[in-house]
């Protein structure tokens, strides 16, 4: 018998004989002429019962902290020094994390990839500032940092930008279900409260 | 003989038995009313946000399609990207072989549990079951589906497989079978949803080895798109050590580009939002990240040999976004179980009888007449699939098969989908009836005329109005 990859090749190369490629046509929008995507991605982040702030990261981060009584944060080793503002216990995470490090933190801090005004998406993309891809998962906070300059208009412009073969992590809004009666309701696996800092 | 395909459920009844059934359901039939109503206003919101939703549509069946046409090419370098990345591709040609290839796995990493993120290919081949009987436990992770095995039942809908739960039996569920959960438990959702995070989260960070479905391959990348709500797939894709992925072999996509269309197209279509919450992607193994095994299994049962159906073929582009099943007519009265497959709604009308492979079977041979051709579906595919054409092309591959009567089974879908004797007569006397057996003028291509059927009656005048505008001003 023939081995299942060669059979299913087989059955393929059997079932097709017309081999002409298809003209893909890409008639859709690359990009919108939104006017000012900040503007859009802080709208359409908020719909999401996300919290966007616009200000400057060092002094608003401490803030934020505070006013949510959140003291253990964990962090990724490289984000700027300047983030990481008295009063709070920072845990620095380096390499692949210690999932039991991260249960025990009440947020965690990072930087973006980019972002998607138009469906007020984040990215990461496990680079600089954002670490491993379960810190900003096992924790039930995140505050991400967006830089105004690292916002993009549209889906396709993200694409375009994004690095495939990184793992890549596309956040709309704090963890969500809409199982139970399709409403969606906040807060399940995930972090279940959501700030973003624009600034 | 090769085993039977479980992408149908066996000893399922007819459509039409099991429909009759459902629609004596009045609590079900609330519930479905409800929420199909609420999701189909919401997508409608979301698709007219964006003006080249038809543009989008189009490059997404032409993806799809260029896919289907290549596809052994594709699969290929898939498998060399993936490989290249340091994971491990394994093929399998039907379901046994897909169950036992996990199971082996599962094994290898001295599993007793393993956590899963909801999928269609999974539920396809019933490896839940296959599991357990190895000596393996899976645990679904995704809220719906938790509510499916806990409450010891069928899923009804792609998307949202306990769609047919309202919150007070979902809170009913709860009680019953989660050990620590509190007497206090409501039926509010997010409390619900809150009862759930505390019954997984130790699961999460204890199993070794967890099984993911794809959204997505990307035969140029490697890359694998698992999309999402509540963040259990993110959970299943970077705790575990060990991952195991099954894969429809129809999952890819040409290029890493491609993903723009289809992120746009599924969540608008499935949840209607303008994207779901998570969406992660990831690329075989990733070095200080996520699991440091990674398997991925390629799946045909049955995919290949309904590539080789010209008409049929089409259902192959299915993106499961669950659009069909939210605007359908028939599956908002009778629910997904009655239509006796993972792939309910009309999407599963086409798709689970092509796997199943076997016309001869009564209740495979029924699902094509689960439908009044009213169009609705192909109008919210994001891929354009036109259902009502394969409905029609596989209502005469069943005739073709001998397994039943043409006659018998449509005027059996006829009688539970018209509910009264008055509705059905009023609709043949619309003219519309002509349309449940032959859409768009397709008279000719279908038993019905001259049939014992026909002759005993007087044939269908052409309708003079759509049967979707006629089922528009009549439906209950
Ligand atoms: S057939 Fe089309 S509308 Fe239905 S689930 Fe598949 S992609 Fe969605």
């Amino acid at each position: 018998m023939a081995d299942a990859r060669s059979e299913i090749l087989g059955r393929i190369a059997a079932a097709q004989p017309d081999r002409d490629g298809v003209a893909i046509p890409r008639e859709y929008r690359r990009s919108r002429d939104y006017r000012d995507v900040v503007e859009l991605f802080t709208e359409r982040v908020a719909e999401y019962q996300a919290c966007v702030h616009r200000a400057t990261p060092p002094e608003t981060i401490g803030a934020l902290l505070r006013a949510r009584g959140l003291r253990r944060i964990a962090v990724p080793a490289d984000v700027p020094p300047d983030w990481l503002v008295d009063g709070i216990d920072w845990q620095p995470v380096e390499g692949r994390p210690d999932i039991e490090q991260l249960a025990g933190c009440d947020g965690a801090l990072t930087g973006c990839a980019l972002a998607i005004a138009e469906t007020g998406t984040i990215v990461l993309d496990a680079g600089a500032a954002q670490g491993a891809r379960a810190v900003t998962l096992i924790p039930d906070y995140h505050l991400c940092v967006v830089r105004p300059e690292q916002i993009v208009g549209t889906v396709p412009e993200a694409i375009a930008a994004l690095p495939p073969t990184r793992p890549l992590t596309f956040i709309s809004g704090p963890s969500a279900t809409s199982d139970i009666e399709l409403d969606r309701v906040a807060g399940v696996h995930g972090p279940r409260t959501l700030d973003v800092l624009i600034g | 003989m090769a085993a039977r395909n479980p992408v149908t459920w066996l000893g399922s009844p007819t459509f039409p038995a099991a429909a009759r059934t459902a629609l004596d359901d009045s609590q079900l039939r609330r519930n479905l009313k409800h929420a199909t109503g609420t999701i189909r206003t919401k997508r409608a919101a979301a698709v007219s946000e964006l003006d080249d939703w038809e543009q989008l549509r189009l490059a997404g069946e032409a993806i799809k399609n260029e896919v289907l046409t290549r596809l052994d090419t594709y699969l290929v370098q898939f498998e060399e990207a993936v490989t290249a990345r340091g994971g491990v591709v394994h093929w399998a040609r039907d379901a046994a072989e897909a169950n036992q290839i996990v199971l082996r796995l599962a094994r290898q990493a001295g599993a007793g549990d393993v956590v899963k993120v909801k999928s269609m290919a999974t539920a396809e081949i019933e490896l839940n079951e296959a599991l357990q009987a190895g000596g393996v436990t899976a645990i679904e992770t995704d809220l719906a589906e938790l509510i499916v095995q806990l409450g010891n039942d069928r899923p009804s809908h792609i998307l949202v497989p306990a769609i047919h739960r309202n919150r007070a039996e979902i809170r009913e569920i709860f009680r019953r079978t989660m050990p620590d959960v509190d007497a206090g438990l409501s039926d509010n959702p997010a409390e619900l949803a809150g009862a759930a995070r505390e019954f997984l989260r130790r699961k999460f960070l204890t199993t070794n080895v967890a099984v993911s479905g794809a959204n997505f391959g990307v035969a140029e990348t490697g890359s694998v798109v698992v999309v999402e709500s509540e963040g259990n797939g993110r959970m299943c894709l970077t705790v575990p050590e060990t991952l195991i992925t099954v894969m429809g072999l129809e999952k890819l996509v040409p290029s890493w580009r491609d993903l723009e269309v289809f992120l746009q197209l599924l969540p608008r279509s499935s949840t209607a939002e303008r994207m779901n919450p998570y969406t992660s992607v990831f690329t075989g193994v990733t070095e200080g990240d996520g699991p440091r095994q990674f398997h991925l299994v390629l799946l045909d049962n049955g995919r290949t040999s309904t590539l080789a159906d010209e008409v049929g073929r089409q259902a192959l582009r299915c993106i499961r976004c669950s659009a069909c099943l939210n605007v359908c007519p028939v599956y908002e009265r009778t629910g997904g179980k009655a239509y006796g497959s993972v792939y309910p709604g009309p999407i599963g009308a086409i798709l689970a009888p092509q796997l199943a492979g076997d016309m001869h079977d009564p209740h495979a041979a029924s699902l094509p007449y689960a439908s009044s051709l009213c169009g609705a579906c192909f109008e919210a595919c994001p891929v354009r699939i036109d259902i009502p054409e394969v409905l029609v092309h596989l209502r005469e591959r069943s005739v073709e098969a001998k397994g039943r009567s043409p006659e018998s089974a449509a005027m059996a879908a006829a009688a539970w989908m018209f509910g009264s004797r008055a509705r059905y007569e009023a609709a043949q006397r619309a003219g519309s009836l002509a349309r449940f057996v032959a859409p768009r003028g397709k008279l000719s291509h279908l038993p019905w005329p001259g049939s014992k059927w026909t002759n005993a009656r007087d044939v269908p005048v052409p309708p003079k109005e759509s049967f979707r505008g006629w089922w528009r001003r009549n439906r209950g």
